[in-house]
């Protein structure tokens, strides 16, 4: 079968979960959703199968299982959302297609993504103002605290979600240069190998940086994204677990300092660590969140089933169920065996994104494959991980589930480049047979 | 690189491990304990999502039902009780704020239709919402009245009546009462007030003197020990000296020697003390231990609300090789305490050939599709005494009422058999201003043929078993007998 025609196959159990999803959910509530908001599940198959039809013809040997993963996800969300407000599912799904735009032109125009290596410093630079720009008067926004927002008249939106994916292909391209400067001028100190001084510099500014966020920002959730994704690249580009635990080392001192310092980062630590501190108060949602989960049990309440407000009130039980706390809301309908699927999902993504970078035969492609793929995947943990109490609890999405435009479009425009990466590689694998012709095989890998 | 990136994606797999190990752990292994943090309303507010089942009289009538308010996602239901203070005892109450008692609390998981994880799985994937189960008791709302009504013109106190083969619970009153429906509002008055104590369910609850009932729990152990039998006679003078003290028949008089039939018909103290003493206090315990006093009741009802009868000191209970003065034990004085409950246990017992069967209110859960789901099957709780012996005692129990302390207790064209108990309570400080006897009765009807066993009693009072409990049972009785 090829690739594509796996890709198709895939992309069934997608139909078969949203379809389910949304008549469990309309089932559930009837009375209160109209039977239009059904053809939003029909509208998001056929757009599914347009986006496959296009991969067909523009990337006919990329990585067959990304895409319906994804879909799988978003199909996830979008059921999740649907759920808990018809309009706001409606919106998402809107979002979606705008995402598979992005994702088309993506495609379409960094077909040769090399470019990107040429721009890097300017593309650095476009991700350090997108982190910056919450903090612009006139345009940032403060959300719960933290400034994560951007508010251009009518659009808002989450630049770091934006700026991730800029930060990612500057590293790759930057440390693609220097991993062999940074390997062989390495000293060891006092036991410790440590990377040359010269070109410690754009490295200090990178952790720089991620304090930077954690006290402009005020978001400990994108920081440590960043610097986690920074990290696993490094470890990647220079194969010296010294440098992770250096790195750790930094963070975790710089986040120690500042979480002590910066009232709002320190906020969320101590709620973090004792949430029963203020159950009405600031450890309300976190509380919230965990009993939400052990309202789940293995097999959950079923879809529409949990409770979402107070009965008889507007007043949150489970507070930014749509965005922060999708992941508890999950776990309460679909039990800890839908949250193991969510979770599983995501590995498997994780999984076929780091086999990208395996098969990629240039330096870039393969860090910059890493990368992606280890921001996706950190991003995943940050806040499941918050929802759950394993990190203090912060606003950063999950991907693809979440309700938010930004997250989705930019998430989408992550895929795009990890499908471009891949089907450069399965080309240039597949290529070597003289008599396969214009047919790319499988299994040849 | 590519060593590096298997590391790395090794590394994700433990981070996502992580993830399912805490959801885990909340979702599944610490789930019970959220559930009961004070922090988390989600059980309250999602058992206000359900409609509870009704509870159901053994005549249909209805004891409890849910009614709804609000509507849609609003829509929750609220507990009413249609026979206000009639069932107050024994069934209690549930609410969303104020909890739950008694019944209502014990039966809380089928009320609530509550089921394993599995089965709630299938009723999900059907589309079907948690629904609660009715619950049919075998309470007879008339003979209830009866006990009811005939307590509060009496005083204080409670009427347990049992049927002997089956250990079904026909009636169980306690008097004063309290109406339900007013614990959302009075909750707090209901539990401030420590001198009517109107939410102790004195049938369970209630820890009296047994005064002369009690010679029912020496007579069997005696009979069926083999210490004595029908025919064998006791010397029973009118005063006797037990460890230096000075113990009367209450009516004063010598009766020489007499066998059991005489001396259980004119509640002869003297009599029982030195039957006592020649039975042991190690055989007496041994056969109170058989009756069931020691243990909690193995009624359906909370742990916490039901008490355990027996020989009391500081709040522990006596048992084998105890110090007790036996001769005042086997006359229902010296420290020992019994709930009304235990006594028609011990009459039901006797009734039922030496079998006690286990006391249960419940009779059977039906689903909300009319199916009986689960019924009761009647179980012995034990055999504290043998066949003849039960019919040896019910003999003596019926001269009692023919001819006896019980005569009041005498049904028209039924044999019945009983005992009549006072015991003096002049420590008792809620009897302040009132008397100080408490009124006992046990026994069962037909005598031959029994159909029901009750216990009633009457505490703070200056009247007799014999003048003040008797009739109650008579009532109680003739009620059951009539349907």
């Amino acid at each position: 079968m090829t690739a594509r025609n796996r890709e198709l196959v895939a992309l069934v159990p997608v139909a078969l979960l949203l379809t389910a999803g949304f008549t469990a959910v309309f089932a559930q509530e009837s009375d209160r959703l109209d039977n239009l908001s059904l053809i939003y599940g029909a509208y998001f198959l056929a757009v599914c199968l347009a986006t496959h039809i296009y991969l067909r013809l523009r990337l006919p040997n990329a990585d067959p299982y990304l895409f319906p993963l994804v879909a799988l996800l978003t199909a996830f969300g979008l059921v999740m959302i649907y759920r808990i407000d018809a309009e706001l599912a409606r919106d998402q799904a809107n979002w979606f297609v705008l995402g598979l735009l992005l994702f088309a032109l993506t495609i379409h125009f960094l077909r040769d993504y090399d470019v990107l290596e040429r721009y890097r410093y300017t593309i650095a630079g476009i991700g350090l103002l997108l982190l910056l720009a919450p903090r612009l008067p006139g345009i940032g926004a403060q959300v719960n605290g933290a400034y994560l927002g951007v508010e251009l008249g009518p659009i808002s939106f989450q630049p770091a979600e934006f700026s991730k994916i800029c930060i990612v292909v500057f590293l790759a391209s930057y440390l693609r240069e220097h991993r062999e400067v940074l390997i062989v001028g390495a000293r060891r100190v006092l036991g410790v190998t440590l990377p040359p001084l010269k070109h410690l510099g754009p490295l200090l500014v990178v952790w720089g940086a991620s304090m930077f966020m954690l006290v402009f920002i005020r978001d400990l959730g994108s920081s440590l994204m960043f610097f986690a994704a920074f990290l696993a690249l490094l470890y990647v580009a220079t194969g010296r677990f010294s440098f992770v635990v250096i790195g750790m080392t930094m963070f975790m001192l710089g986040a120690w300092f500042f979480a002590s310092t910066v009232p709002h980062v320190h906020d969320r630590v101590e709620v973090w660590l004792d949430p029963y501190a203020s159950p009405l108060g600031s450890g309300y949602q976190i509380l919230q969140s965990i009993f939400a989960q052990a309202d789940g049990g293995l097999f959950g309440k079923g879809f529409g089933q949990a409770l979402i407000t107070i009965p008889g009130t507007d007043d949150a039980l489970l507070p930014a169920a749509q965005t922060d706390t999708i992941y508890a809301l999950i776990v309460n309908e679909l039990g800890l065996f839908g949250g193991c699927a969510l979770v599983a999902i995501y590995l498997l993504i994780a999984a076929r994104g780091f086999k990208v970078a395996l098969l990629a035969d240039d330096g870039f492609s393969k860090l910059l494959a890493t990368g992606l793929t280890a921001v996706f995947a950190i991003q995943a943990f940050v806040i499941v991980g918050g929802v759950t109490r394993v990190i203090p609890l912060t606003g950063v999405t999950l991907p693809f589930v979440s309700y938010g435009g930004s997250s989705i479009v930019a998430n989408f425009v992550l895929l795009a480049l990890l499908l471009l990466i891949s089907d450069r590689a399965r080309r240039e694998a597949t290529a070597p047979a003289p008599l396969g012709g214009g047919l790319a095989l499988e299994g040849g890998r | 690189m590519n060593r590096q990136i298997v590391k790395l994606f090794t590394f994700v797999v433990v981070l996502f491990g992580v993830l399912i190990g805490f959801t885990s752990y909340w979702s599944v292994f610490e789930a019970d304990a959220l559930k009961e943090e004070d922090a988390n309303k989600r059980p309250l507010l999602e058992q206000q999502r359900i409609q509870r089942g009704r509870i159901l009289a053994d005549d249909g009538t209805v004891i409890a039902r849910s009614i709804p308010k609000g509507s849609g996602d609003n829509r929750r239901y609220v507990r009413r009780y249609p026979e206000s203070v009639l069932f107050g005892h024994p069934i209690g109450y549930s609410f969303v704020k104020e909890g739950d008692s008694e019944f209502e609390q014990f039966h809380n998981d089928e009320l609530v239709g509550e089921e394993s994880e599995f089965t709630s799985l299938l009723d999900e994937l059907r589309g079907q919402q948690q629904e609660g189960n009715d619950v049919v008791t075998n309470l007879d709302p008339e003979a209830q009245r009866v006990a009811l009504s005939a307590l509060e013109a009496a005083g204080f106190g409670a009427v347990a009546a049992i049927e002997p083969s089956s250990g079904r619970v026909r009636v169980m009153a306690s008097n004063p009462p309290f109406d339900p429906n007013r614990i959302p509002t009075e909750q707090n008055e209901l539990n401030a007030n420590t001198f009517e104590t109107p939410l102790l369910n004195r049938a369970t609850q209630g820890r009296y003197p047994p005064g002369s009932t009690f010679k029912v729990v020496t007579a069997a152990a005696a009979l069926d020990s083999g210490a004595i039998d029908l025919d064998s006679t006791i010397d029973a003078p009118a005063t006797i000296d037990v460890q230096g003290q000075p113990l009367a028949n209450s009516d004063g008089a010598s009766y020489g020697p007499i066998t059991l039939e005489t001396a259980l018909t004119n509640s002869v103290n003297t009599w029982f003390a030195q039957l006592g003493e020649e039975v042991g206090s190690d055989t007496l315990f041994e056969y109170l231990d058989r009756f069931g006093f020691g243990s909690e009741p193995a009624i359906d009802l909370p742990d916490d609300q039901v008490e355990p009868s027996g020989v009391e000191e500081e709040g522990e209970l006596l048992g084998r090789g105890d110090a007790v003065d036996v001769a005042r034990v086997a006359i229902g004085q010296e420290r020992l305490l019994v709930t009304p409950l235990q006594m028609a246990e011990v009459a039901a017992a006797v009734a039922n050939g030496g079998t006690l069967m286990k006391p249960q209110i419940w009779s059977r859960v039906v689903d909300p599709d009319g199916r009986v789901t689960e019924s009761l099957d009647p179980s012995s709780y034990s055999q504290p005494i043998a066949e003849e012996t039960a019919a040896t005692l019910t003999t003596a129990m019926e001269d009692v009422v023919n001819e006896g302390t019980g005569t009041n207790a005498a049904i028209s064209g039924v044999p019945v058999a009983g005992k009549t108990g006072t015991a003096e309570t002049p420590f008792n400080e809620s009897c302040v201003g009132a008397g100080d006897n408490q009124a006992w009765f046990i026994g069962f009807a037909p005598a031959d043929d029994p159909e029901i066993a009750i216990a009633a009693t009457v505490e703070c009072t200056n009247s007799f078993g014999g003048e003040l409990a008797a009739p109650i049972f008579r009532e109680v009785a003739e009620s059951i007998l009539d349907d």
